[in-house]
């Protein structure tokens, strides 16, 4: 057994030292045509050979190391605890979002240009992240070319403002609904598909969608985007320093106080912060109606679900149909807060991203995905020199995730009905 | 005579890439034959294959070595190393443990893998593409002076020539040899192939393996062809591999091949007759197209959900 053990552990030593120390102790350099090879510096070099002995002691001990690490987690993990009273947990949850909503409305006037730019940015992440949650975590349908949607949103306001002078607030609903109805043309031929089928399909869809925006160039510029997409206004009220709009007015004038450029960035927020909770509603109470439940029923046993009548096809429509309908919200609001698009900020990355925010967060739970979508916008910020690990990372999370729980962070729970004991 | 010429060119043309295809879409039909799953890290192992390989040429290449096939065989052997271990590591680390599980468990896990080793190579070796030296230049010419010249370079010789041998090889390899018994007959039936006493988790390995040192044959050869490699070359290439699995049939090898080869020939000619940007929408497109009507692929067996 010993013997057989330090075999394997010397093997798992020397594989890593192969996968890692050609990729990492040489460096290729171009200078110009020619490309020379540079020994890495030694701190690479030894970090390569201590992660080989690491290997090598980690599949030694592995027995014993695991051992120990299912004790603990048995014991940090709660299992023993008594789980709160149902309608008093629902009750504390919906004070505590209440708060959590009144001072993310008050909070922006407090801070910094930037810190507002930012938290606008993860709202939008958290409608995306949301719409993504009823496609993969509650229907269990994988789409990865969820940015197609993102796209189409954002290419709509984009267009319909540069050709036809349509102001945010027309666009925000044409955007979601075109997204949406993207999401169910092309979701009718693709949902007969098996998962992982479903999977490539999507991915291929997001990838012509965004090959198309990129060569399509008489009518979305290619890939200089389309710039000069107007802000949105408060009925009629601009946020700019001169009134571009005709009719309208300056938000300034109005109200006789100083210019801020300031003021924009806030009011970017609030409708983000508007959206992003009539979102996560909408979602809520998607969830507890019977298109909701049939979602998960499907989910769980395609063959049993529709044995019970239901529609495969009705039921994963909708599930796509809707997801799409909030990235073209998603996609709007970005499209106004960038002031610029290009199929640049569409890659399969940022889908990737996206599932990524759902998976660690916990498919199906709209707290759980909600807190990673900060999370995974906020840290790389705070962390700025790490933030050429942020890919790294997130691709070591994502599959950390799945191997030890792929229920995510914070596991939905289900709303169910406890029966009382018998006295 | 001009127009076949040109016809002949992309039809040359398409046969190069689409066999470099085969090369990959080998790994991920073997992988899905057996397991099921989409390894979709596979792009990246060939990425990490071509990575290789350059550096092993420009590593003998500083040490003065100038002997071509000591070059082209050094370099294709360090690459099919660095590969397979990579390969080996990748099932053991993301794939073992979530096997069996709900099918997108191990599909979530291969993306997260995949985004993992694009960026530990990005982090390595700079997000810049590098060019690729080419090491077999010349060729032959077809046509007279002045008009349309078709040409058949070497390096495209070198390539329909190392694909076959690889392709025979691994043939010989599935029919003949006892590991190659174990691996159709896990692919037939897992459950059963372990109760007759096969290690079906060294199977598994070994699969991944052989799909990895190919996808390093493929990397070295197409590197040289393409002349440049970047941390995301393998990922089109991997999806491209894929599609050509799918349209030969997933878990079929030689579905894979004829995959790789038609869908090699449609994109040079749709760059030949249509316009070069439009070629991976024709190619996602075909993939589309097949999975709707005809999910099997041209030589796949249709799968039968049992309950």
């Amino acid at each position: 057994m010993a013997a057989q053990n330090i075999k394997h552990a010397l093997f798992c030593a020397v594989i890593t030292l192969i996968i890692s120390y050609p990729i990492l102790g040489f460096n290729l350099e171009a200078q110009g045509i020619n490309v020379t090879i540079v020994g890495a510096n030694a701190t690479t070099i030894m970090g390569v050979f201590l992660a080989a002995l690491v290997v090598f002691v980690f599949q030694l001990f592995r027995d014993s190391i695991m051992g120990k690490l299912g004790n603990l987690s048995s014991l940090s993990s709660g299992t023993h605890k008594e789980p709160m009273a149902e309608n008093k947990r629902v009750k504390i949850e919906s004070w505590v979002l209440t708060g959590i909503v009144v001072l993310a409305l008050f909070w922006p006037f407090f801070m910094s240009r930037g810190a507002v730019d930012l938290a606008t940015l993860v709202l939008i992440y958290i409608m995306l992240a949301l719409g993504l949650n009823v496609v993969v975590g509650l229907a269990g349908l994988l789409d990865l070319g969820y940015v197609a949607f993102y796209a189409v949103g954002a290419y709509t306001f984009a267009l319909l403002s540069q050709y036809l002078g349509v102001s945010f607030w027309f666009a925000l609903p044409i955007g979601a609904l075109l997204a949406a109805t993207f999401g169910l043309v092309l979701g009718f031929p693709v949902l007969r598909l098996r998962g992982d089928y479903l999977a490539i399909v999507t991915l291929g869809f997001g990838e012509i969608i965004r090959i198309l925006l990129n060569n399509w160039t008489s009518l979305t510029g290619g890939p200089n985007g389309i710039g000069g997409i107007p802000d949105p206004t408060l009925f009629g009220m601009e946020f700019g320093r001169r009134v571009k709009g005709e009719g309208n007015t300056s938000f300034h004038e109005t109200f006789n106080i100083a210019y801020s450029g300031e003021h924009k960035v806030i009011f970017l927020y609030l409708i983000a912060l508007v959206l992003a909770v009539i979102t996560a509603l909408v979602i809520r109470r998607f969830m507890r109606m019977p298109v909701g439940r049939a979602w998960e029923a499907l989910r769980e046993d395609e063959i049993a679900a529709r044995s019970l009548g239901l529609s495969r096809t009705a039921v994963k429509l909708s599930a796509f149909t809707i997801g799409a309908f909030f990235a073209g919200f998603a996609g709007t609001v970005f499209a106004s807060k960038q002031g610029f698009i290009s199929p640049e900020s569409f890659v399969f990355l940022e889908s990737a991203i996206i599932l990524a925010i759902v998976v660690l967060g916990g498919m199906g739970s709209q707290i759980g995905v909600v807190l990673a979508a900060i999370a995974v916008t906020i840290l790389p910020e705070l962390a700025r020199e790490f933030s050429e690990y942020r890919m790294l990372i997130f691709g070591a999370a994502m599959v950390l995730m799945m191997v030890w729980r792929p229920q995510g962070l914070m596991p939905m729970r289900r709303i169910h009905i406890e029966l009382k004991k018998q006295e | 005579m001009q127009d076949l010429l040109y016809f002949s060119q992309q039809l040359i043309n398409g046969l190069t890439i689409g066999s470099t295809y085969a090369l990959i879409a080998i790994g991920y039909t073997m992988v899905y034959g057996i397991i099921g799953m989409i390894n979709f890290a596979h792009g990246e192992i060939y990425m990490i294959g071509a990575y290789t390989a350059l550096i092993a040429i420009t590593g003998l290449a500083s040490l003065g070595v100038a002997w071509l096939p000591l070059i082209l065989i050094v370099a294709l052997v360090c690459a099919m190393i660095v590969s397979s271990a990579m390969g080996w590591a990748v099932e053991r680390v993301a794939y073992r443990p979530v096997r069996g599980r709900h099918r997108l468990i191990p599909l979530i896990s291969a993306i997260g893998m995949s985004i993992f080793l694009q960026n530990y190579v990005h982090l390595a070796q700079g997000s810049r593409n590098i060019g690729f030296p080419a090491l077999i230049e010349g060729g032959f010419q077809f046509g007279s002076d002045g008009a349309f010249q078709m040409s058949l370079s070497y390096m495209q010789i070198t390539i329909f020539v190392t694909t076959l041998i690889c392709m025979t090889a691994l043939s010989l390899f599935i029919a003949r040899s006892r590991t190659g018994r174990a691996c159709r007959a896990v692919s037939q039936d897992l459950g059963m192939a372990n109760l007759l006493g096969i290690d079906t988790n060294r199977i598994i390995s070994a699969t991944f393996v052989i799909g990895a040192a190919l996808a390093a044959v493929a990397g070295l050869l197409l590197g040289m062809y393409y002349g440049s490699v970047d941390p995301l070359f393998g990922f089109i290439a991997g999806l491209k591999a894929f599609t050509a699995a799918v349209l030969g049939g997933i878990g079929s090898i030689p579905g894979a091949m004829l995959g790789g080869l038609i869908l090699g020939v449609s994109e040079s000619m749709t760059s030949g007759y249509l316009s070069g940007e439009y070629k991976d929408v024709v190619s996602f497109g075909l993939l589309i197209l097949i999975l709707l009507f005809k999910p099997t692929g041209l030589l796949g067996k249709p799968e039968v959900e049992k309950i």
